[in-house]
C-alpha cells in the first residue's frame, strides 16, 4: 500500500472538508423509516457511485475482517443493478467517505448494510433507467438492463456510465423501489469467491500492517508491567541516544518510542523496559475456582433478564441444579494490534483495523482533545478480528506517539506479548442452572443465573474515554462504566433465555461493572458460556428424564426453523436415539439461535477421551445452519467452520492466566491453541431460505458447538464437566 | 551497520543494516515485501515464514547476516495474481482462509512440505503445518488447498 506523496497529500487534503453524509438525528426520526442502515444514512449518494469509467463504488461503514462483507454486499448491489460483479469496486469504514454504521460487530452487517445497499441500489437503477428513458424518448417500461447498458426494444441503448453524470443519487432515499424477487437474482446465493483472497496469497497490500507512507517512523508502546502499574522513573535520555531513536515519548505512565527503522524501536523498547522503574499494585482477582466465588461475591443486584409463569401448574417430580463457569479467554489474534497515525497541520489521519471507524475518531477526538472534524480514520483490514481487541487501543499509541515526531508518520505495532497482557479479555462468568421435570420427564421450571463483567467496553459504548494509554496519562482519562448490552440481544445475559418450552422461566443476571481485568466483546459476547451452560443442562435433564438428547430437544420446540436444524444435523450425523458411549468415544448435540434473533444452528460433536491422559480430541462435528436468506454459502460454511473450530479451542484449551498483580499470558506458550493435528473435522449443512430475512451467520456455531462436546464427554465416560476449559487435568480429575 | 546482499526470489538486493537485524524487518521494511507477517516474534506461530535453501525458517529469529548466506524465497517468489503458482491458486479456489494473515506462511511450509513429499497424506500435511497458528481456524481448508495443488503439480 504505498502511498505517493500526492495521492497523500490528495488525501489528507479531504480532512478540512469535512463530510456531512448523514443528516442530524434529530431530522431522522420525523422522517419515514428506511430499512437497514438507510435509517440513519439516508442519501443514495451515501452507499453508491456510478463512475464515468465503467465501474460502480459501493461505500459501507462495516468493514472487512476476513469475514467476506465486501464480496457479500457486491452480490447484492450488483444483482439490484444488473450489473456484472467485476464491476463493483468497496469502500469500507472511513470517516471521509462511507456512511456511518457504527460498529462491524454482532453479525449485523448483511442485516444492515445489505439490506440498505439493497434497497439504495434497486432505487439507483430506477432512477438510472428514468434517466435512460429521458435520454432515449421511450417510456421506462420498455427498457431492460443488463450489465449497466439500458436497452429500448428497438435496439437504441445507453449505459449507467453515460448517465453518470446527469442521473441524479444526491437525493434523499425512499426505498419505494422494490428489490428482485429471490428467483431474479444472479449473484445473492452463490459462491461467488471471496475479493479479498488473492492478494492475501499473493503478498498484495491486504493489511494495515502493509501501510508505507513516506518518511514513516516505526513505533512501540512500554506498557506497564501490570494494570495497576504506575511509571516512577525512567532513563529516557540514554534511549533517545540509541541509533535510530527519534522520539521518547512519556506522558505519566503511558512510555513509547519512535525509531527510524522497526529493530531500532524494538530496542529502544527493550531499553525502556530495563530501565523503568513502576510501583505496581495487587489489583486482580484469585484464579482458579477462587475467582467464580470471587465473581459472584461480587456486589452486583440480581437482575430479573425473562421470568415466564407456566400455564399449567405442574410441580416437578425431580429438580436439578449444576454450575457452569468461563474464565477469561483472549482474542489472540494471530498478528498483534497495528496502526498508521500521521499528524499535519494539527489534522490527524489514522489507519486502523478498528471495527468502527466513526466511534473510534469520536473516542480518539475527546482522548486527545481534538475535534472530531480534524480527525479521519480509515479502515485497514488487521489479522483476524473476534471482537473488541487491541485495534482501537493502538490507533490512539499511535497519534500520541505520531505527534512528537514533527508530521512523520508512524505505524505502530504492538509485540506479542502487549496483545495477549493488554487486549481486552471475554468475561470469565459463572452460569447456576436448576430445573424440574414432572412425572412425564418434561422440563416445567428452569432458571438460569448468571454473573459477570462487560461484554462491550467499545468506543463510544460509555461515558468517558475507553482507550487503553488514555487512563496512563498524566491527566488520565478513565472509562465510564458501561452499561450491559440490553435485551432483546442481550450481552452478560446473551442466550441466557432458553428458546425451549419450558414451563415456568426464569432467568437473572449479576453484571458486575467493575472489571479488575479488563473484558469486552469477544465473539458472542456472554452467548458462548450460556449456551455451553444452557445446553448442557439440557442434557444433564434429559439424562434424568431418560430421554435421548434429540428427541428431548425437539419435545420442548415448537418453532419450525428450530425444529428443522435439529433434525438436519441429527439425520446427517446418523444420531442413534439412545446411543451410549463406550468410555472414550462419545457423541453429543447442542442446539442454539444465536441471540434468539439470528441464526440457527444445531451440532453433533463427536469426542475421543483418551482416559490415561485426559487428552480431548473433537474429532468431527456437523452442523446444521438456517441463517435464512443465504448470500454466499461458502462464506456461511466458511464462518461455521471457523466458528465450530474455534470454540473447539476456547472449550478445550482457552484461559487466560494471571496472578494477584499481573497478567501472566504473555506468548502462545502460556496460550495454547488448537493446531492442526486437533482440529475436528467439519461438516456443515445449510438451510437456505431465499424468501426469508438475512440472519447473521457469524457468531452461530460457538455456544452450540462448545456444548455439543460437553456433551458428548459425557455421553462417552458418564462425567460432566461444567468448568472451561476441559484440560487433561480436569479431565483426568474428573475421570478420577 | 553493515553491507548484505540478499539472494531473494530471483534477484540480488543489497541492503545497509545491523547483522542481528532479524531478516524480517529487512524483508517487510527494505524490499517492501507483505507476505512475510510479524505474528509473534518469538519463532511460535509461523506466520513469517519464509524459505531458505528449500527449508522453512522463521524470519522473525533469523539474523539477516545467516539469511544472506542462503537463497531466500518469500510467497511473492511464488508467482503473481497473473501467473500463480500451484499453491497461491489452490488456496484461492479451495478460499483457504479468513483473515489470511497466517497465510502467507501455511503457503511457505506447504511449498517446502511439497518439495521433498509431492504426494503427502493429509496426515502428513497436518503435521508439516502442525507448528503453524491458524484462529480464525480455516485449518481444514488448508489441508484441502496444499492436497489441490499437490495434485496439480504432479500432473
Amino acid at each position: 500500500m504505498r502511498t505517493s506523496r500526492r495521492d497523500f497529500v490528495k488525501m489528507t487534503g479531504a480532512l478540512v472538508v469535512g463530510f456531512a453524509l448523514t443528516p442530524p438525528r434529530t431530522l431522522a426520526q420525523d422522517r419515514p423509516r428506511l430499512p437497514g442502515s438507510l435509517n440513519t444514512n439516508r442519501r443514495l449518494d451515501a452507499w453508491l457511485v456510478i463512475e464515468p469509467n465503467g465501474k460502480v463504488t459501493i461505500l459501507t461503514g462495516k468493514i472487512e475482517l476476513g469475514q467476506g462483507i465486501g464480496t457479500a454486499l457486491s452480490q447484492i448491489a450488483a444483482d439490484e443493478l444488473d450489473v456484472d460483479l467485476q464491476r463493483i469496486d468497496v469502500v469500507h469504514g472511513d470517516t471521509a467517505r462511507t456512511p456511518n454504521e457504527g460498529m462491524t460487530a454482532g453479525s449485523l452487517s448483511v442485516e444492515q448494510s445489505g439490506t440498505a445497499l439493497r434497497f439504495a441500489c434497486a432505487e439507483a437503477r430506477a432512477v438510472l433507467v428514468a434517466a435512460a428513458a429521458t435520454k432515449l424518448g421511450v417510456p421506462a417500461t420498455e427498457l431492460r438492463v443488463t450489465d449497466g447498458t439500458v436497452t429500448a426494444s428497438g435496439g437504441t441503448a445507453v449505459t449507467y456510465w453515460d448517465l453518470a453524470a446527469t442521473a441524479d443519487l444526491k437525493r434523499e432515499a425512499s426505498a419505494k423501489a422494490t428489490p428482485k424477487r429471490a428467483s431474479a437474482r444472479k449473484w445473492v446465493g452463490k459462491s461467488v469467491a471471496r475479493r479479498d483472497i488473492p492478494k492475501k496469497f499473493t503478498g498484495g497490500a491486504a493489511y494495515v500492517q502493509d501501510v508505507r507512507l513516506p518518511g514513516m517512523l516505526f513505533g512501540r508502546v512500554v506498557r506497564p508491567p501490570s494494570p495497576g502499574a504506575r511509571l516512577t522513573a525512567v532513563d529516557e535520555a540514554a534511549v533517545r541516544r540509541m541509533p535510530g531513536v527519534v522520539a521518547v515519548v512519556r506522558d505519566g505512565s503511558f512510555l513509547a518510542v519512535a525509531a527510524v527503522r522497526e529493530e531500532q524501536a524494538i530496542r529502544a523498547r527493550e531499553a525502556l523496559k530495563q530501565s523503568a522503574r513502576w510501583t505496581e499494585t495487587a489489583s486482580l482477582p484469585p484464579s482458579g475456582d477462587a475467582l467464580y466465588r470471587h465473581l459472584m461475591s461480587a456486589t452486583a443486584p440480581a437482575q430479573t433478564v425473562a421470568e415466564k409463569a407456566s400455564a399449567t401448574a405442574a410441580t416437578p417430580v425431580k429438580t436439578l441444579e449444576a454450575l457452569y463457569t468461563r474464565p477469561y479467554q483472549a482474542h489472540a489474534s494471530i498478528g498483534p494490534s497495528c496502526a498508521v497515525a500521521h499528524w499535519r497541520d494539527g489534522a490527524l489521519t489514522v489507519w486502523t483495523h478498528s471495527q468502527g471507524v466513526f466511534p473510534l475518531r469520536a473516542e480518539l477526538a475527546r482522548a486527545l482533545g481534538v475535534e472530531a472534524g480534524r480527525i479521519r480514520c480509515i479502515h485497514a483490514e488487521g489479522a483476524g478480528c473476534y471482537g473488541h481487541n487491541g485495534a482501537d487501543d493502538v490507533a490512539l499509541d499511535a497519534a500520541l506517539v505520531a505527534r512528537a515526531t514533527g508530521g512523520k508518520p508512524v505505524k505502530l505495532q504492538w509485540m506479542r506479548d502487549d496483545e495477549f497482557a493488554w487486549e481486552p479479555y471475554g468475561s470469565a462468568m459463572v452460569m447456576k442452572l436448576a430445573g424440574g421435570l414432572d412425572a412425564q420427564g418434561n422440563v416445567v421450571t428452569w432458571s438460569h443465573e448468571l454473573w459477570s463483567h462487560p461484554h462491550s467496553t467499545r468506543p463510544g459504548s460509555s461515558a468517558g474515554v475507553n482507550l487503553l494509554a488514555a487512563r496512563y496519562l498524566a491527566t488520565p482519562q478513565e472509562p465510564g462504566l458501561p452499561a450491559d448490552v440490553p435485551q432483546p440481544a442481550g450481552g452478560s445475559d446473551r442466550n441466557a433465555i432458553p428458546l425451549y418450552d419450558f414451563g415456568s422461566v426464569k432467568v437473572v443476571k449479576h453484571y458486575v461493572a467493575e472489571a479488575p481485568l479488563r473484558t469486552s466483546a469477544l465473539r458472542t459476547l456472554g452467548g458462548y458460556a450460556n449456551v455451553f451452560a444452557l445446553e448442557s443442562f439440557v442434557d444433564e435433564l434429559a439424562a434424568a428424564a431418560g430421554a435421548d438428547p434429540v428427541e428431548f430437544r425437539l419435545r420442548h420446540t415448537a418453532d419450525p426453523r428450530a425444529r428443522a436444524v435439529i433434525e438436519a444435523a441429527a439425520g446427517r450425523a446418523g444420531w442413534r436415539p439412545g446411543a451410549r458411549g463406550d468410555g472414550a468415544r462419545g457423541r453429543g448435540f447442542a442446539f442454539a439461535r444465536y441471540k434468539n434473533l439470528a441464526c440457527y444452528c444445531a451440532t453433533a460433536a463427536d469426542v475421543d477421551v483418551d482416559r490415561k491422559t485426559g487428552r480431548v480430541r473433537v474429532t468431527r462435528v456437523i452442523a446444521a445452519v438456517d441463517a435464512g436468506q443465504i448470500v454466499n454459502p461458502d462464506g456461511v460454511v466458511n464462518q461455521i467452520e471457523g466458528g465450530i473450530i474455534q470454540s473447539a479451542s476456547w472449550t478445550l484449551k482457552e484461559s487466560v492466566r494471571f496472578d494477584r498483580t499481573r497478567v501472566t499470558t504473555r506468548s502462545w506458550a502460556e496460550y495454547p491453541i488448537l493446531r492442526f493435528d486437533e482440529v475436528p473435522e467439519v461438516e456443515v449443512v445449510l438451510l437456505d431460505r431465499p424468501t426469508e430475512r438475512f440472519l447473521g451467520v457469524g457468531e452461530g456455531a460457538q455456544g452450540p458447538a462448545a456444548a455439543a462436546v460437553a456433551n458428548a464427554i459425557a455421553q462417552a465416560t458418564g462425567k460432566r464437566l461444567r468448568a472451561l476449559p476441559f484440560t487433561p487435568e480436569r479431565v483426568k480429575q474428573a475421570l478420577g | 551497520m553493515a553491507s548484505f546482499t540478499l539472494r531473494i526470489n530471483g534477484e540480488r538486493r543489497t541492503v545497509a543494516v545491523d547483522a542481528d537485524t532479524p531478516l524480517l524487518y529487512v524483508l517487510r521494511n527494505d524490499l517492501e515485501l507483505n507476505g512475510p507477517k510479524f505474528g509473534c516474534g518469538l519463532a511460535q506461530c509461523g506466520a513469517c515464514s519464509v524459505l531458505i535453501d528449500g527449508k522453512d525458517v522463521r524470519a522473525c529469529v533469523t539474523p539477516v547476516s545467516v539469511a544472506a548466506r542462503g537463497s531466500i524465497t518469500t510467497i511473492e517468489g511464488l508467482g503473481t495474481v497473473r501467473k500463480l503458482h500451484p499453491l497461491q491458486r489452490a488456496f484461492i479456489e479451495e478460499q483457504a482462509c479468513q483473515c489470511g494473515f497466517c497465510g502467507s506462511g501455511m503457503v511457505m511450509a506447504a511449498k517446502a512440505l511439497l518439495d521433498r513429499n509431492p504426494s503427502p497424506t493429509n496426515q502428513d500435511v497436518r503435521q508439516a503445518l502442525n507448528g503453524h497458528l491458524c484462529r480464525c481456524a480455516s485449518h481444514n481448508r488448508i489441508v484441502r488447498a496444499v492436497q489441490r495443488a499437490a495434485k496439480e503439480m504432479r500432473s
